[in-house]
């Protein structure tokens, strides 16, 4: 290990490093079965939902997996340990689950699985485990059914997050999802917005790609599109509270986004009159962006300089995307990173965002 | 500091706007509800003139989807690409600290009291019995 990264690794367990994106392993049909009952145990046993798998993220893919991670003995929270929470001396890590729940179409089986899916979550990796956070999963096209989701877990302060795709069926600023998000402004939750399409649409706005070298940048245009619908549609004034976390997106592509619309806002306002700031004081108030990948250019100098453009120190919140490769080796933090914000990096700015955490 | 005289009032009904030259200076005139009002003529984005601009009033908005007109006929929409600007002071509605256009004093005075003064009438004639506008440079 060179002793930058040695320095790196005890600089986070020193200050209680929180990882704000880690992935558990997906859940199969056979894990996911006691949470079900009977109705959707024989459904999902009948019609054979197995391997709940986005097509974006396939769990057999090998560029998706690290190598060193993967060989590691052991399996569900005992792996994570060895290779994650306990190496890196993390005090907390927050679980993403993206998986093909994200992508059912029946509002009801979709719905169950969520529910499962959390269910599972909770028993088979919070309870194991004090340092461990999660994301629930909800059935977006169903507002009802995810509200209720919420409030079922309003009492567990485990789950900080709630999550949606960058792709999913329809911009996320629109009203019909406003009364999950004043559920989850009311109980003090996060909106996380994650990487991957449900491919409702083609993941490019010009049409579908043929390879996945493609397909993973895509995801770009996704991001890009939710911050124009969030802040046009008016849900950052609405609900002021709720932090949005942009995870696994990069960071270099959003300061040119907010230069953009903070021009156009000028002279197209009056189309949203309920935008009363430029569209950048918004984002740099309440959009987050977690740091991995972080697609800064070779020289380690020119990061701060991209740091320096997002003009705010609250905005990047630390991240593995565990057990992703977006790294070699231990060097999570990207190089370059200026130290100043080191501590608001790996820290501060995950307790500021996420409400229910607790220091 | 000189006043010059830059049009009759009956010139510019109200909700209008003039182009004027003032000492080597265009200047845009406008009657905003019978009250006179005079800023520079170019926009600070790219120059466009703001004397062409729509006389307009504020779109305000408390809640997404719940919109309403206020101050009406206080603003110009910039013609080129939509900035607002106060007709009364000439700051942009958007960013009033840091972008503006230059406002002039701007007074409405008898023609029979601007022989005596150190008024200028660059353009026309004055005469006794009516009522002027006097821009202040
Ligand atoms: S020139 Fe006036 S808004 Fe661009």
């Amino acid at each position: 290990m060179d002793t930058a990264v040695a320095q790196q690794r005890v600089a986070l367990s020193k200050l209680g490093a929180i990882d704000c994106d880690v992935h558990p392993d997906a859940p199969k049909r056979a894990d996911l079965l006691p949470y079900f009952d009977e109705y959707w145990k024989e459904i999902v046993i009948s019609r054979d939902v197995d391997r709940l798998e986005l097509t974006g993220f396939p769990t057999s893919t090998r560029p998706f997996f690290r190598e060193d991670w993967k060989a590691t003995e052991g399996s569900g929270v005992d792996k994570l340990r060895k290779n994650l929470l306990d190496s890196y001396g993390l005090k907390y890590a927050i679980l993403n689950c993206v998986t093909g729940v994200h992508a059912i179409y029946d509002p009801y089986l979709s719905t169950a699985v969520c529910r499962a899916t959390n269910d599972w979550l909770k028993a088979e990796w919070l309870d194991r485990d004090p340092r461990l956070r999660a994301s629930l999963v909800l059935p977006w096209q169903n507002p009802e059914a995810a509200v209720e989701e919420i409030e079922r877990f309003a009492g567990d302060k485990r789950f900080v997050q709630i999550l949606a795709l960058c792709q999913g069926e329809m911009p996320l600023g629109r009203r019909i999802y406003w009364p999950i998000y004043e559920a989850a402004q009311r109980h003090g939750f996060a909106l996380g917005v994650h990487a991957g399409s449900a491919y409702r649409h083609a993941p490019s706005q010009s049409g579908f790609p043929s390879y996945l070298a493609e397909d993973y940048v895509h995801h770009i245009q996704g991001f890009a599109a939710q911050v124009g619908s969030f802040v046009a549609e008016g849900v950052l004034g609405k609900f002021p509270d709720m932090k949005i976390v942009l995870i696994e997106s990069g960071v270099s592509w959003l300061p040119g986004q907010m230069w953009r619309m903070s021009k156009d806002w000028r002279g197209a306002r009056i189309e949203i009159p309920w935008v009363k700031e430029p569209p950048s004081a918004l984002v740099r108030r309440q959009i987050r962006l977690t740091t991995q990948p972080f697609d800064a250019p070779r020289d380690p100098g020119e990061l701060e300089r991209i740091v320096e453009h997002l003009d705010s120190d609250d905005m990047l919140l630390f991240s593995t995307d565990y057990p992703h490769p977006q790294f070699e080796g231990e060097a999570a933090i990207p190089a370059g990173f200026p130290e100043r914000l080191i501590d608001r990096l790996v820290r501060e700015n995950a307790l500021a965002t996420y409400p229910r955490l607790e220091d | 500091m000189a006043r010059h005289v830059v049009a009759k009032v009956d010139e510019l009904d109200i909700g209008k706007s003039k182009l004027v030259k003032v000492a080597g200076r265009d200047i845009a005139l406008f009657n905003v509800k019978g009250e006179f009002f005079a800023i520079a003529n170019r926009c600070p984005h790219e120059g466009a003139d703001l004397c062409r601009g729509q006389v307009v009033g504020l779109a305000e908005a408390e809640e997404p989807g719940k919109v309403r007109m206020t101050r009406h006929g206080e603003l110009v929409r910039c013609p080129w690409h939509g900035w607002e600007f106060d007709i009364r002071t000439g700051k942009s509605w958007c960013d009033p600290a840091r972008t503006r256009v230059k406002s002039f004093d701007v007074t409405v005075t008898k023609g029979g009291t601007l022989t005596e003064g150190p008024y200028q009438a660059e353009t026309f004639p004055v005469s006794i019995d009516e009522d002027y506008v006097v821009v202040e440079i």
